[in-house]
């Protein structure tokens, strides 16, 4: 017991060094980055919480393509809240979280009655359907050209300090705060006995069902929490970029969501920050510096293919793979050295 | 406690399942009375599971009612049924193969482990987590699984899975539970120790109602056999009335696959 007690201890004191260290590393990153570099880090941080919320649906074993879309209402919801009645921003963008939670807790009366693969469909006729009454009401959505000139997140302006979140690095510090509560309260959600019940259903729905868990209940729940989030990255966004539209959260973009979910891999909650690390550093700074940005489309398709191919449980399970190389080949040589020649 | 009670505790009135053109059950009915252990026998493909399917909300009936303690409750939710008290296991293995066992029965401990969602967030649910912990366990142990707790499901052998199965059912704490083969694949050991623990159940205040092919262990433990042929009541009775019954021989010499199981 006490062997267990003080294991549990050095195990918790390494987690929270290596957080401090990770949040040391992310204080100092926008500093070494160039202005551009650093614009795409606040979009990458959105992205990190967009695709953190998606695998939390997809525990319960639904993939959505409408999450993308989702995430515009959030953003649509925080843009004409702040412009059209002078809601605070802040307070926008929880409300357009909200909205995001009050519309996937409206769909999943018609899309929970479907599963797996009509589940998709289905998900993807909805958020077309959302597009299509953002393009066709120009009052007030702004039609095919969308929002502009969304308010912007307000200064701070005190004696002592004054930040201006024009600049990119102090809006990545804003998002890096707001994605970092989020990501806890998720990563907290799946910890608890509500993370258990959603595996639960997507592994066994049936026999999840006979014990009393309501799992149309419990899905719904997945996909409104999700949604909130979703929606939060996306109030996020459009106080940042200060301009939305219906193509920006079309079905293009749910395919990068997916691909860095599934290129990250699902099993783990560090899975897809992975992905959309990695996959953004490479897009970002490797394809732009090679002047391959057109190539895009084509390059993310073949490192799908490639990681589906060689890497199945994504990049999460790099890690572990090479632990265990490294392991064997430390312990290769010595095993052979004590051996008799 | 081995007298089954007066009362019925679960009915089925005219009940009818088609699938199609196919009729699954045709105006079946029967009553179970509380604390008994209740069979329900008959060849292969007669209407046993898709029985069980509409009892436990499975399947809406086509025709019909369910009655659970005088309330009808046809066409309710499995999760409410099970709120209720009315719990079904599986033929063949159904479980989270994917979780430790431990992790099995805690989920079968959904409906005891109440905390609302800001507490499970917070963490303030750590008392009726830890609560439904140890009631995870004692069920474990009441099985004789709990040294396999942490063991994850898909290395268990297919006599222990079938147990953990029932295991998940209890956990609920059930006041009917129904067993859908219970010993199918279980080796006569196996068979003699399950057949004790549902007595157990049972005089722990559980009713009873099963399916099995294992006639034998059929025989010796219900207090009362409704037989099923074609989706329709047959025969219902005692063991030895119903394991005498030319129609029961009949009916299971008739089935290609079902000659012997009556012998
Ligand atoms: N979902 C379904 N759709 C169509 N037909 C079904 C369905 N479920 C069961 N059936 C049919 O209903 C009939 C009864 O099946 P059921 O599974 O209830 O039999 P059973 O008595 O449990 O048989 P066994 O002893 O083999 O388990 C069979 O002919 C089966 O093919
Ligand atoms: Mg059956």
């Amino acid at each position: 017991m006490q062997a267990a007690g003080t294991g549990g201890l050095v195990r918790r004191t390494a987690w929270r060094l290596r957080l401090v260290f990770l949040f040391a590393m992310l204080a100092a990153l926008p500093y070494l980055l160039s202005y551009s570099q650093q614009e795409i880090a606040v979009l990458l941080v959105i992205n990190v919480l967009l695709v953190c919320s998606y695998r939390l649906l997809t525990l319960t074993g639904e993939w959505s393509l409408g999450h993308v879309v989702i995430m515009g209402v959030g953003a649509y919801a925080s843009a004409l809240l702040a412009k059209q009645f002078g809601v605070p921003v802040p307070l926008s963008m929880l409300l357009g979280g909200c909205m995001a939670a009050a519309t996937a807790a409206l769909l999943s009366f018609p899309l929970f009655r479907m599963k797996g693969f009509y589940f998709l469909i289905g998900s993807f006729a909805a958020g077309e359907i959302i597009r299509l009454i953002w393009k066709r009401f120009t009052d007030p959505f702004g039609g095919p050209k969308g929002l502009k000139r969304i308010d912007p997140f307000p200064d701070i302006e005190a004696s002592f300090l004054s930040v201006d979140f024009y600049e990119p690095v102090n809006y990545y510090f804003l998002a890096l705060a707001v994605v970092s509560v989020s990501l806890f309260v998720l990563y907290r959600i799946e910890r608890s006995r509500i993370g258990l019940t959603f595996h639960a259903i997507h592994w066994q729905d049936r026999l999840a069902e006979s014990v009393g868990v309501d799992t149309f209940r419990y899905r719904t729940l997945a996909f409104v929490i999700a949604s909130f989030f979703a929606g939060i990255a996306g109030g996020l966004y459009a106080h940042y970029v200060g301009a939305v539209n219906p193509t920006r959260f079309s079905v293009d973009q749910m395919v990068y969501v997916l691909v860095w979910a599934i290129v990250g891999g699902t099993a783990t909650f560090h899975g897809p920050i992975l992905g959309v690390v990695v996959l953004t550093v490479i897009n970002e700074i490797v394809l732009r510096a090679l002047g391959l940005d057109t190539a895009r489309p084509l390059i993310y398709g073949a490192i799908l293919i490639l990681s589906v191919l060689y890497l199945p449980n994504g990049l999460e399970s790099l890690g572990p793979r090479l632990q265990a190389r490294w392991r064997r080949w430390r312990g290769g040589p010595a095993a052979a050295g004590r051996e008799p020649a | 406690m081995n007298v089954p009670g007066e009362r019925p505790i679960l009915e089925a009135r005219g009940l009818t399942r088609r699938f199609g053109g196919l009729v699954a059950v045709n105006n079946f009915s029967f009553s179970v009375h509380e604390d008994a252990i209740h069979g329900l026998i008959g060849p292969n493909g007669a209407g046993k599971t898709t029985t069980f399917n509409v009892i436990s909300g499975f399947y809406a009936p086509t025709a019909g009612r369910v009655l659970f303690r005088g309330l009808d409750i046809s066409g309710r939710k499995t999760s409410a049924l099970a709120a209720m008290g009315l719990v079904r296991t599986f033929q063949g293995s159904t479980l989270f193969q994917e979780f430790s066992v431990l992790d099995n029965v805690r989920v079968g401990r959904h409906l005891g482990a109440r905390a609302g969602f800001l507490s499970r967030l917070i963490g303030t649910d750590r008392i009726s987590e830890r609560e439904a912990d140890a009631k995870a366990r004692e069920t474990l142990a009441f099985f004789g699984l709990e040294e396999l707790a942490g063991e994850p499901v898909s290395n268990l052998p297919h006599g222990h899975q079938r147990m953990l199965g029932m295991a998940v059912a209890l956990a609920a704490e059930p006041k009917v539970l129904l067993l859908d083969e219970p010993f199918t694949g279980m080796n006569p050991e196996e068979t003699r120790r399950m057949m004790a623990l549902v007595r157990r159940i049972r005089d722990r205040g559980v009713t009873i109602m099963l399916v099995e092919h294992d006639m034998q262990a059929v025989m010796n433990l219900c207090d009362i056999i409704t037989v099923m042929n074609f989706g329709a009541l047959l025969v219902e009775g005692a063991p030895e009335a119903v394991r005498n019954d030319p129609a029961v021989i009949e009916a299971y010499l008739g089935s290609t696959d079902g000659a012997g199981h009556a012998s």
